[in-house]
C-alpha cells in the first residue's frame, strides 16, 4: 500500500473499520505523519458523536455491578502507562512470532559480536572485555534459549525495540534499532515492570543507536519492560513517561 | 417544550470531566461514580447499537466501564474529551465482540444488514440526548447517500471497510474515501474540533 493510500485510511481507522494488519500499518504511518494524526483525532471525535446520538438509559443494576467490580479491580498506575494506548497511534505491538525472533537474532549477529558491548575508552580494558564477553555470552544464551519469546514495538521516528525473554534463564534482552540519540546529558534507561512498579534494568549506551542489551537483574515475575529518558547515570525510578512499554510475551 | 435548554451546547465537551478523570486515575471511587453517571448511557447506547443483543450489551458495557476505571491514567486531555475517550473505547470493544461472535453466522445475512432499520430510536428520554440526536441526524443528511450508508454501516454495525465494500458492491478505494469524506463532512457540520 502506498503512502498516498495510507493517508486516506484516517476515516476507516477512526471508525475501527480496518483489519488488524492494516490498522498496524496505518498506525506506523500515522506515528510519523502529523497530518494523519491530527485528522484521526478530529474524525475520532466526529465518530464519537455518532455514539453520543444513540445514548441509552441503563438500569440501576448496571451501576451497582460496575461500582462493585471497580472496588476490587486494580488500576494501572500512571507510571506504567504507555504514552499511547495499545491501539492508539505511536506504538505497535505484535504477537510473538518465530520470524520476529529470527529477525532479532539476525540483528544481534549483525552488531558484530562482543565488540558491541565493549567500551572503547575502558579504564580497565581487560576486565571490561571479560565482562563484555560474559554479557555477550548471556545475550546469546537468552536469544538461543529454547523457550525464548520476543515482542517488538515500533517507536517514533522509525526506531524499533524488541524484547526477548527466556523464562527458564529468568533473563531478558532488549534490542534497540535505529533509536534517536538521547539528548545530551541523558541516557535511555530500561526497566522491568513489576505489576506497576518500575525496577531498573540498566542503561543503554548513549553513543549507540542500535544495540542489544542484557537487561540487568532477573525477570522474576515482571510482566513487561519500559524504556525512559533519564539524566546521565540513570535514575532510581523513572522521572519521565516511558517512550515505550512492552508487555512480555506470555 | 418547557425545559430550559442551552442550544448548541456540546455534550462531548463537559468542562469538568478532565478533573473528574484525574481523580478517577488516583483511585477515587466517588469521582468514578460521577463519571459513570455521565458516560454510562452513551456507552450502553453505542454498545447496544453495534451488538443488537441486550444481554451481551450489558456485559460489554460493564467491561468497558471497568476498563475505563482500570486505565483512567491513560487519558490525555490534549488528545480529546473524556467522553470521546470513553466512547472510542466502547465502540472498539463492541466491534471486537461483534467480530468475534459474528465471524461465523450472522454476517452471512447481508440482507439483514442492509435493511432499513432506522438508526435512531424515536423514543428518547432526556432533552439533551434528543438534541444531540437531532443534530447528528441533521448532519448525517449533509452526507451523500453512499457516504452516509458507508459510515453508518461501519460505525453502527461494526463492519470493516472491506465488508462495507462487499456489501455495497463497491471498490475498496471508493469505500475508503467515502468513509473519510463522510466523516469530514460530519466533523465540519458538527463543528468538531480536536
Ligand atoms: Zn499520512
Amino acid at each position: 500500500m502506498t503512502t498516498v493510500d495510507l493517508h486516506t485510511l484516517t476515516g476507516a481507522y477512526a471508525l475501527h473499520a480496518l483489519a488488524d494488519d492494516e490498522r498496524e500499518r496505518f498506525e506506523r504511518h500515522a506515528a510519523d505523519c502529523a497530518d494523519c494524526a491530527q485528522e484521526v483525532r478530529e474524525l475520532t471525535a466526529a465518530a464519537a458523536r455518532l455514539g453520543l446520538a444513540v445514548t441509552a438509559s441503563p438500569g440501576p443494576a448496571l451501576k451497582d455491578q460496575v461500582m462493585r467490580r471497580i472496588a476490587t479491580v486494580r488500576q494501572e498506575s500512571p507510571r506504567t502507562v504507555p504514552l499511547t494506548a495499545p491501539r492508539a497511534i505511536g506504538i505497535r505491538r505484535r504477537r510473538p512470532a518465530r520470524w520476529v525472533l529470527a529477525a532479532a537474532l539476525a540483528a544481534a549477529a549483525s552488531l558484530g559480536g562482543t565488540a558491541v558491548w565493549q567500551h572503547e575508552r575502558a579504564q580497565d580494558a581487560q576486565e571490561q572485555a571479560r565482562q563484555a564477553e560474559r554479557r555477550a555470552d548471556q545475550v546469546a544464551a537468552v536469544l538461543a534459549a529454547p523457550d525464548a519469546k520476543s515482542r517488538t514495538a515500533t517507536l517514533a521516528g522509525g526506531a524499533s525495540g524488541t524484547v526477548i525473554v527466556s523464562k527458564s534463564r529468568d533473563q531478558a534482552v532488549f534490542i534497540a534499532a535505529r533509536m534517536a540519540k538521547p539528548p545530551s546529558g541523558k541516557v535511555y534507561q530500561l526497566w522491568f515492570d513489576d505489576a506497576g512498579t518500575m525496577r531498573s534494568a540498566g542503561l543503554m549506551d548513549p553513543g549507540r543507536t542500535t544495540e542489544a542489551v542484557l537487561m540487568e537483574g532477573s525477570v522474576d515475575g515482571a510482566s513487561g519492560m519500559g524504556i525512559t529518558v533519564e539524566p546521565a547515570g540513570g535514575s532510581a525510578e523513572p522521572t519521565s513517561d516511558p517512550l515505550a512499554l512492552l508487555s512480555f510475551p506470555a | 417544550m418547557k425545559e430550559a435548554v442551552e442550544i448548541g451546547r456540546n455534550p462531548s465537551a463537559e468542562p469538568d470531566l478532565p478533573d473528574l478523570m484525574a481523580r478517577v486515575a488516583r483511585g477515587d471511587q466517588e469521582a468514578f461514580a460521577s463519571l459513570y453517571d455521565v458516560v454510562a448511557g452513551p456507552v450502553l447506547g453505542i454498545v447496544r447499537r453495534v451488538l443488537r443483543d441486550r444481554a451481551q450489551s450489558e456485559e460489554v458495557a460493564q467491561e468497558v466501564l471497568v476498563e475505563a476505571w482500570r486505565t483512567a491514567a491513560r487519558y490525555r486531555p490534549e488528545r480529546g474529551s473524556v467522553m470521546n475517550w470513553v466512547l472510542t473505547l466502547a465502540h472498539q470493544r463492541a466491534v471486537d465482540r461483534v467480530r468475534s461472535v459474528e465471524a461465523s453466522a450472522a454476517r452471512e445475512h447481508k440482507a439483514a444488514l442492509l435493511d432499513r432499520t432506522p438508526e435512531f430510536d424515536e423514543v428518547t428520554e432526556q432533552v439533551e440526548a434528543r438534541l444531540e440526536r437531532e443534530q447528528v441526524r441533521r448532519c448525517l443528511r449533509t452526507l451523500t447517500e453512499l457516504q452516509r450508508q458507508s459510515v453508518t454501516l461501519a460505525y453502527y454495525r461494526g463492519l470493516t471497510y472491506r465488508e462495507v465494500a462487499e456489501l455495497l458492491a463497491l471498490p475498496l478505494g471508493t469505500v475508503k474515501t467515502r468513509l473519510r469524506d463522510g466523516l469530514i463532512r460530519l466533523r465540519d457540520c458538527l463543528g468538531v474540533t480536536a
